[in-house]
């Protein structure tokens, strides 16, 4: 007998399960967009070079071009449609809107699915390339345009939103951090 | 109920930050694209390419790939419905006739389109067209771009003056060649479109920046009836001159016209490589012959680049010369060569942004040269009228933009002097570069209806391709209606609503501000002398075409100036552009939010062109080597610095709102800012693009000029 070529599976996606039947080659990507209507990830490239379907895997970025569905199950997978909360905007995808961090928008959810983990692992003490001191005693570096330039390189801008992504993405760190927002800190 | 306009009169919304109207839904992945739209019983279709450069399919080995899983049909020249591709579309142009796909056996470059596989589902037409097998009678090609040719056609020229005679004269002569290589668009958004029949009408939704355009285009192709095709393109993933009639509409249609299903058809970020467009590499050579004091006698720019084997594309980069200075001697002309490549096509600032490298770097070269202070330079050599054409200027405020770029650059300080300035390992520059691009406007039709719940609709067939587009329109409709934006809904992207310009040539807003001014003038006059709404509510029509062809003969640009500062290790060759400024004057500033974004977005974009961006075509195989977004560099977060655009007051005379355009004059003048930069950090002129780390590294004392 010839081996399976799908699988029933069963995918947690913000939140809610997602009991479906795919092709072993089907995507994530794939999956969400063309099997869940799940469309807000975007594929750019499916091949992990231009960062526009990134997703969270268990709260960690992840290209959904490069996972198989198969291989998402019983992982918590969080896209740009569970991003915010209700009605609510998350602090991003506010500070995105508010300082235009986009032109076309096929990057966005991707940038900003980036930006919440970027913001998140930097709080976390995670260093980039960029880090001076990389000692874990040192705690997290201050959160500079240069740090977050580093840490969002995996998102591609044709557009050339960069300058206003940076900025957006500062004011969001400074809004989760509950400080005073800074304009000078990505000057 | 009586609804009148001036219960909340509000007026003054151009001119002031908006967010973009659809925000929220770009933000929240709610906004759908064109490969974003579910459809019932939608069946995927997968384009295959050839493998060699130049002959003839022999056999598409289809049977075989028809047994696969899910495969409903293969598509190729023996038996793809017929198309006419023999007709002048709407912007006065025939169709590169690659764009009629499956018509016969010639391959005419790497990447030609040989088959459509069409399957149930994505996974099981990708299987199959990478399974099919396809028969070639392989040919000699030629795809060598290696700069001058003796069948180098000469399409466009200008002379003016004794080119010889003059530069003979000259103090002081630059004579230097430059070359830019093949760039791509890569908008974000891969080439997406879902064709259908419906109703007895063909639906195509798609993502372009035009769909009456592509509509118009899809109608002569198909001989179908106008009124039965229909093009909706509501959200856009970046266009940049390479989102028009392509080989995936083409594709979808002819598939949903035998399967009778809708069939989608969406690029590979590789296949865009080969079948969406690019810009063509350009080699240039200038002459510029002046006398000691600057002032320009001589002035030649020779621009060759590449075409396909069956339509003429001319990069027209010695037009920019023709607008920006005037000499005694004054030759411009651009030539093209054919080869097995694919036809190039308009890509941001065609023309302008290859050209303005060269004769900006060469206007650099002649301040060097002469001694002077290179913004000095270009004010000796402001023109008072068109070099070329003797007709007046619109509005030139080249030198405001200067000046106010300088005072904010902090320009009066620099040390001219290169190869001076050190911050440890690396050495620091600074640049300049005029910039110019046309202003222009074509005619379109617009529909504002004003409903008696006080709100108004606009319908116009504009295309948001990142621009702020959608905004833009609310905007100058509430402030023709004197009410304030939120009273006004704006829907585009649909033929439908009747002809309008594309997003291109950066003239989508100005124009389609016009229509919608003008309709929106008369609505509100109406709605003044009348009582009433009617219940279906009241709408006036706008076509702007008499209004533009009244235009008077001028020349009408927008102008900036660009500045930039560099560092460049030698000993890695690394360049980091470390500021930039740009200094506009582009007419009426609509949105100063998006508009910055978008002016930033271009010099990004020069960023990129002078350090990164390059194509590489394999002479054997005729095709690229690393077509895909790792292969071929476009800027990303850590290459780009604080930026900053802002402009100087320019209102457009004869424009209702005063615009000019701003989607291309930001690449312009860019990259030459950059090199100049490159040049006073280290010594050494770089005439070649990109400035990659190889060529900064072997650009040594030996070889002070690359």
């Amino acid at each position: 007998m010839a081996p399976p070529t799908s699988s029933a599976i069963t995918l947690n996606i913000n939140g809610e399960k997602y009991t479906l039947s795919v092709d072993h080659r089907t995507t994530l990507l794939d999956a969400l967009r063309e099997r869940l209507d799940l469309t807000g990830t975007k594929k750019g490239c499916d091949q992990g070079q231009c960062g526009a379907c990134t997703v969270l895997l268990d709260g960690r970025r992840a290209v959904a071009c490069l996972q198989l569905a198969v291989s998402a199950e019983g992982r918590e997978v969080t896209t740009i449609e569970g991003v915010a909360e209700g009605e609510r905007l998350h602090p991003v995808q506010q500070a995105f809107l508010d300082l235009d961090g986009y032109q076309c928008g096929y990057c966005t959810p991707g940038q900003i699915c980036s930006a919440v983990a970027v913001i998140e692992e930097h709080a976390a003490g995670w260093p980039s390339a960029v880090t001076g001191d990389i000692r874990p005693e040192a705690g997290p570096p201050p959160l500079t345009a240069e740090e977050i330039r580093e840490r969002m390189s995996g998102n591609l801008c044709r557009c050339g939103a960069y300058v206003s992504i940076v900025q957006a993405v500062a004011r969001a760190a400074a809004v989760e951090a509950g400080a005073e927002e800074t304009g000078e800190a990505v000057a | 109920m009586t609804t009148t306009t001036g219960s909340t009169t509000a007026t003054g919304s151009v001119g002031t930050a908006h967010t973009r109207v659809e925000g929220r839904d770009k933000v929240t992945g709610a906004a759908r694209y064109a490969g974003d739209l579910p459809f019932s019983e939608l069946a995927h279709g997968w384009l295959a390419l050839s493998t060699v450069a130049r002959g003839r399919i022999r056999s598409v080995e289809s049977a075989a790939v028809l047994g696969m899983p899910g495969v409903l049909t293969v598509l190729h020249h023996q038996n793809a419905p017929r198309v006419d591709s023999d007709y002048i579309g709407v912007l006065g142009v025939p169709p590169d006739p690659t764009i009629a796909l499956f018509q016969h056996d010639r391959v005419q470059h790497a990447g030609w389109p040989v088959a459509l596989v069409v399957a149930e589902t994505s996974e099981q037409a990708r299987e199959a067209a990478e399974a099919l097998v396809v028969h070639y009678e392989e040919e000699p090609h030629d795809v060598a771009f290696l700069g001058e040719r003796p069948d180098a056609n000469p399409l466009d020229t200008t002379e003016k003056g004794d080119l010889e005679s003059e530069l003979a004269a000259s103090a002081v002569v630059v004579d230097a060649e430059y070359t830019t290589p093949e760039e791509h668009h890569n908008p974000m958004e891969p080439h997406a479109a879902t064709a259908r029949w419906e109703g007895g009408r063909l639906e195509v939704v798609d993502s372009n920046q035009g769909t009456t355009w592509v509509a118009d285009e899809l109608v002569k192709l198909f001989c179908l009836d106008p009124a039965s095709v229909r093009v909706r393109s509501e959200h856009v993933g970046g266009g940049f001159g390479g989102k028009g009639v392509r080989a995936h509409q083409v594709a979808a249609v002819m598939a949903a016209t035998v399967l009778q299903r809708p069939v989608r058809v969406v690029m590979t970020r590789r296949q865009m490589f080969s079948i969406a467009g690019y810009r063509s590499p350009t080699a240039q050579r200038i002459r510029l012959g002046a006398d000691a004091d600057g002032r320009l006698r001589a002035l030649d720019h020779r621009s060759l680049n590449l075409t396909s084997t069956v339509y003429e594309f001319t990069e027209p980069c010695a037009g920019v010369g023709r607008v920006l200075y005037d000499a005694d001697a004054h030759h411009t002309s651009n030539r093209v060569v054919r080869l097995d490549v694919p036809t190039p096509t308009w890509m941001r600032a065609p023309g302008e942004a290859p050209g303005s490298f060269a004769l900006e770097s060469a206007l650099d070269e002649l301040a060097e040269k002469c001694g002077i202070d290179p913004i000095a330079l270009r004010a000796r050599n402001e023109p008072e009228r068109g070099p070329v054409s003797g007709l007046p200027f619109s509005s030139r405020r080249l030198l405001d933009c200067f000046r106010e770029g300088a005072r904010r650059f902090g320009w009066a300080d620099r040390d001219p002097r290169p190869g001076l300035r050190r911050d440890g390992r690396w050495l620091l520059g600074t640049g300049t570069a005029a910039s110019s691009f046309p202003a222009g406007a074509a005619p379109s039709t617009a529909a504002v209806t004003a409903q008696p719940d006080g709100t108004f609709t606009v319908r116009i067939a504009a295309a948001d391709i990142g621009t702020g587009a959608r905004t833009a329109i609310t905007l100058v409709t509430a402030d023709a209606l004197e009410v304030a934006p939120d009273r006004v809904r704006v829907r585009i992207g649909d033929s439908d609503f009747g002809p309008a310009m594309i997003a291109g040539g950066s003239m989508g807003t100005r124009s389609w501000a016009w229509a919608v001014t003008t309709a929106a003038r008369e609505l509100r006059e109406r709605l003044a002398l009348d009582a009433g709404i009617p219940p279906e509510g009241l709408t006036v029509r706008s076509d702007t075409s008499e209004a533009i062809r009244a235009l008077a003969h001028k020349e009408r640009h927008s102008f900036g100036a660009q500045f930039a500062e560099v560092a460049v290790d030698v000993t890695t060759g690394e360049v980091r552009v470390r500021r930039m400024l740009g200094i506009f004057a582009a007419g009426r500033i609509v949105n100063p939010l998006t508009a910055r974004n978008q002016l930033v977005g271009g010099m990004i974009w020069g960023i990129s062109m002078a350090l990164h961006e390059e194509a590489v075509r394999d002479q054997v195989s005729g095709g690229h080597a690393g077509a895909d977004l790792a292969g071929y560099h476009v800027a990303t977060h850590a290459d780009v610095p604080l930026i900053e655009a802002d402009w100087v007051d320019d209102p457009d005379p004869d424009d209702p709102v005063g615009i000019k355009g701003i989607g291309e004059i930001g690449i312009v003048g860019a990259a030459a800012a950059i090199a100049n930069a490159v040049w006073h950090a280290t010594g050494v002129r770089h005439r070649s693009l990109p400035i990659r780390p190889d060529r900064v590294l072997t650009a040594g004392e030996g070889a002070r000029n690359v």
